[in-house]
């Protein structure tokens, strides 16, 4: 290293200065990566036979905090050196971020998930490419038999259908909901906005019992229309519908995260543009709104298509013979027959989808502009809904929130009473029970104390460095031209898109050894919540982004700004609403998300989730509601403070809402 | 070079700080959840130096992660939850001979220890047996289940409710039963028959039994335990021993190949098959037959004795073989002929 050191002061020219440096942190790096495989026991043991038995049944400590110090400064050492080299148009921080994030995304999302997709190949004794296409293309995984008979279709069919239809009915119900907030003048938009964001929040199981308990056989809706009408009591909701309605319940907020930035972002100078041009309201809002939303609704689908296809509290409460992918993956792995190359395969299909996904969503984009937001000061009124556009969005919206807060009335009623569904007589005794404190001793005496405080520790470390890690990315692929930005961009939605039990697995293979040995810790829950729900800080970073105009960045950059102070100074000021976004979702997922942590949790560091899951399988209900009752407040009062801390943007435009037509 | 030396010997370790020390013992627990956290309480009070860190997951969700872990686990004692997965744990050498003392032992818990090498011991049985919700059926009209045969009859046609072998413990269980007790090829054509009356075959094994308890099904199979439980509940839920006689489960307890406190971990087994231990079980609502001999029998629990139990090959029956290739035969012949 010294002799590095030295070697560059010789270097006058200061290009093959940063090409030495270059190639000497690219071999430090690269001296890294060996040092850890080479550790005794390390997970793939290459170098185990170079040493001899003594060292080996001594063992050693995986790399700690040195290490990553160390590989750290090796890596910006290396893109600063890049960058010198004139790479990045010569922008330091732009290629430090860069590196940084591939760095990241290839340890903790590349490394742990390649650990089980190679299974996929495995056969007996080795691994094979022969067999694995004969497997893939198996007509259990695409076969279109219901087409034609009444038997089910491959389970890879069934999860597509059901995501598309998601996909597509979350991003209309979240449009109803953003236009309704942002170009009405509805009187409760509170009411609604609670609403709209509830479903977020809520614990996984909890939506699924509750429309078990309304819809189900013998449920009160059910026994209502029952006495009513004499409808024959059906078991319906067991299977697609009731997977579809659960879905669309749970992510439609996602949805509506996603667009009310965008809709809201829509130049009202562009739509008073196209009314001077003797437009009505209908060309107007079908010409120019909806054309320049295209990015929002294009992420929106995107999400609520990976989200459902990625879900597995509903299918697994609601699915009754419906298979869905993420069900049958966590099967293949915990079932009475484990099948690991199984799993591999399914979760391979659900990558391909998501893959296919995401290509289909960048070519309805294309390469347009859709930039809104721009430095030019507009102070136009965004144009007022036609009325049939208003009447379709209060038709859909309202009946559907009036049905949200229906569930969500069942949930806090069933919390109070003894055995909801047969013994209504109220009580106090599940939070007693839960979170109880003896007053006497001042002892925190309820059992669900320890699980609460951890799942509120990790949630608040691992939402702020998911938004950080999100935004950044988004910016880098929004602002930043580079070699292989696509597969960049794709590699970051990876691990959204892997179910969350191979992820969880995968976690435990890649990350149970040296000479990276985090199991057991909370800094695994930590990480494995900043990249999994990164992809939503990315999407919805990338939506508000495509509409700040590049002149903004252009004008800091003329007057004198480095990249780093134009994203501190200009951009991030105007991605208030992404922000808020990233940060709630990204907290309210780490608190909510149930299959990826269920194998990383230990005593030491149990999460809500899964002690709510434990406490429904064994059928106490009462208590698990109680639970998520308290949550649900828990996160509502942070979204709160949240919104209050950063507030809305100003976009130096009126934001009332034009009313005189 | 300077960075091998930093890399080496870099001392403060993610795994240093959290590795066990002398005096803690980490366990999984399957069982129910309040089962879990009064043996928890019961072990430390008796041994005050030892800190028990306990995490409750599901046996199959266990034998993942031991799987995922093997050769450097983080679990010492795997308590609880049915024997199947304990016994393939053994089988694929993830779990290491206790060595503890099992003449106290009933036969079906001494036995468990004996396939299995002394890798795992039996702690309690639970018999399999259906379970019908009284409300449905008195306002269906519909006569009570005494019999496996009976469920074959139209008259529960789209009331029975039971889990998938593929993915349930317990479905196998019943799978295992039919063929012992029928003989494969009459065992096959009954579960098709029953299967023409099946609503749904669940993922999860006790979720048939919470169905029927809620009246969102008529009928389910599953462990007599649970349905003891539910009804213990307030739910209108009736377990019924089939006349033909049945099989069950036998829960047991493991000591990880590896383990880091191995010490602890024979002393919680030790513990866990104390007479005076396994009688504290119903205190939870555990209804489960416990395996020592001299424990006292909750008055809920079912009684074995009276229940015309087969003999439960559990060396055939759970092997990986036999499971695959009766599984594969479930597949083609009882579960594509659902929906």
């Amino acid at each position: 290293m010294i002799a590095a050191l030295i070697a560059q002061w010789r270097i006058q020219n200061p290009v093959k200065r940063a090409k030495a440096t270059l190639w000497a942190a690219g071999f430090g790096l690269f001296w890294a990566a060996v040092q850890g495989l080479a550790i005794v026991r390390a997970g793939p043991r290459i170098f185990e036979t170079f040493l001899t038995g003594d060292v080996i049944s001594a063992g050693q400590p995986g790399m700690g905090l040195g290490a990553a110090v160390c590989i750290i400064s090796l890596l910006f050492a290396l893109t600063v050196s890049m960058s010198q080299t004139g790479k990045g148009r010569g922008d330091a921080f732009v290629v430090s971020t860069i590196g940084l994030i591939i760095a990241l995304v290839g340890v903790f999302v590349f490394f742990p998930v390649m650990h089980i997709l190679v299974r996929a190949f495995e056969v007996q004794d080795g691994y094979s490419l022969t067999s694995f296409f004969p497997r893939f293309f198996s007509s259990d995984i695409w076969g279109l038999r219901c087409l034609t008979s009444g038997q089910s279709c491959g389970v890879a069919i069934n999860s597509l259908f059901l995501a598309v239809l998601t996909g597509l009915g979350t991003t209309l119900l979240g449009l109803s909901f953003a236009l309704i907030f942002t170009r009405t003048d509805f009187r409760a938009k509170k009411l609604l906005r609670i609403l709209t964001v509830i479903p977020i929040i809520t614990p996984p199981f909890v939506i699924g019992l509750a429309l078990i308990l309304l819809f189900g056989r013998n449920g009160t809706v059910t026994d209502l229309f029952a006495g009513l009408f004499g409808m024959e009591k059906t078991r319906w909701l067991y299977g697609f519908w009731g997977v579809y309605f659960a879905q669309l319940l749970s992510f439609t907020p996602i949805a509506f995260l996603v667009l009310i930035g965008v809709v809201q972002g829509v130049s009202p100078s562009m739509e008073e543009a196209s009314q001077t041009l003797d437009a009505d309201r209908w060309q107007t809002f079908r010409y120019v709104s909806l054309p320049l939303m295209r990015p929002g609704l294009a992420n929106a689908f995107l999400l609520g298509f990976i989200e459902s296809l990625a879900d597995f509290g509903n299918p697994l409460v609601l699915g009754g013979g419906y298979s869905v992918l993420s069900t049958d993956i966590y099967f293949a792995i915990v079932g009475a027959v484990a099948d690991p190359a199984k799993a591999a395969i399914l979760a391979i299909a659900l990558l391909t989808l998501t893959l296919s996904a995401f290509l289909l969503q960048r070519l309805w984009l294309g390469k347009k502009s859709y930039a809104t937001i721009t430095g030019k000061a507009d102070s136009g009124q965004n144009a007022a809904l036609s009325p049939i556009v208003r009447g379709v969005c209060y038709a859909t919206a309202l009946p559907w929130a009036a049905l949200t807060a229906l569930v969500y009335s069942m949930i806090i009623f069933g919390s109070f009473v003894k055995l909801w569904g047969y013994d209504h007589s109220f009580t106090f005794s599940h939070y007693i029970r839960a979170f109880g404190i003896d007053f006497t001793t001042g002892r925190l005496s309820g059992v669900a104390w320890d699980s609460y405080f951890t799942t509120l520790t990790i949630s608040s470390i691992a939402a702020p460095l998911t938004a950080l890690v999100g935004l950044s990315t988004a910016y880098l692929l929004v602002r930043q031209k580079f070699a292989g930005k696509d597969l960049f961009e794709f590699s970051t939605m990876l691990s959204f898109a892997i179910p969350g039990t191979v992820i969880g697995v995968s976690y435990i293979m890649a990350f149970n050894f040296p000479p990276i040995e985090l199991t057991g810790t909370s800094i695994i829950l930590i990480i494995v919540f900043v990249f999994r729900n990164m992809p939503v800080g990315v999407r919805g970073g990338i939506a508000a982004m495509s509409q700040l105009d590049k002149s903004l960045d252009e004008a800091s950059i003329t007057l004198g700004a480095n990249s780093f102070t134009t994203v501190r100074r200009v951009i991030l000021p105007l991605m208030g609403p992404a922000i808020l976004a990233a940060l709630t979702y990204s907290f309210v997922r780490a608190i909510t998300s149930v299959s990826a942590v269920i194998f990383l949790v230990s005593a030491k560091h149990n999460m809500a989730t899964s002690f709510i899951v434990g406490r429904v399988e064994n059928g106490e209900f009462g208590l698990a509601i109680a639970y998520s009752a308290v949550l649900i407040v828990t996160m509502l009062a942070v979204i709160l403070l949240l919104q209050l801390l950063i507030g809305s943007r100003r976009l130096r435009r009126n934001d009332r809402v034009q009313t005189a037509a | 070079m300077k960075k091998l030396g930093m890399v080496s010997l870099a001392v403060m370790t993610f795994a240093g700080a959290t590795a066990a020390t002398a005096d803690e013992l980490s366990v999984v627990c399957s069982a129910e959840q309040e089962w879990c956290d009064l043996m928890v309480e019961a072990f430390e009070a008796e041994n005050p130096d030892t800190d028990v860190l306990m995490v409750r997951k599901s046996t199959g969700e266990t034998l993942a992660q031991v799987r995922a872990e093997a050769g450097n686990p983080k679990i010492d004692v795997w308590w609880g939850g049915t024997g199947d997965p304990h016994l393939i744990a053994a089988e694929e050498g993830l779990s290491q001979p206790s060595g503890v003392d099992t003449s106290d032992l009933l036969g079906w818990a001494q036995n468990m220890s004996a396939i299995s090498g002394g890798k795992t011991v039996g702690i309690y049985a639970g018999a399999l047996a259906m379970a019908y919700n009284s409300e449905i059926l008195a306002e269906k009209n519909i006569a009570s289940p005494a019999c496996w045969s009976d469920l074959e009859d139209p008259r529960f046609a789209g009331e029975i409710q039971v889990a998938n072998p593929n993915s349930s413990g317990t479905a196998y269980t019943e799978l295992a039963t039919f063929v012992q007790l029928f003989g494969e090829d009459e065992a096959y054509a009954k579960l098709a028959t029953i299967g023409k009356n099946v609503n749904s075959y669940t993922k999860s094994g006790s979720a048939p039994s919470k169905a029927a308890a809620r009246g969102e099904t008529g009928v389910s199979i599953g462990f007599m335990h649970d349905m003891v439980k539910l009804a213990s509940q307030g739910f209108p839920l009736v377990a019924v021993a089939p006349c033909e006689g049945t099989g069950y489960e036998v829960g047991a307890v493991s000591i990880i190949e590896g383990a880091r406190n191995f010490d602890a971990a024979k002393a919680w087994v030790e513990f866990s098959l104390r007479a005076d231990i396994q009688s504290r079980a119903p205190e939870t609502g555990s209804f489960q037959v416990p395996s020592n001999s001299n424990a006292e029998v909750a008055p809920e629990s079912p009684d074995l004795a009276s229940i015309k139990l087969i003999d439960y090959d559990f060396a055939t029956y759970g092997s990986s073989e036999t499971r695959a290739r009766l599984l594969a035969r479930w597949d083609s012949d009882v579960g594509n002929l659902a929906q």
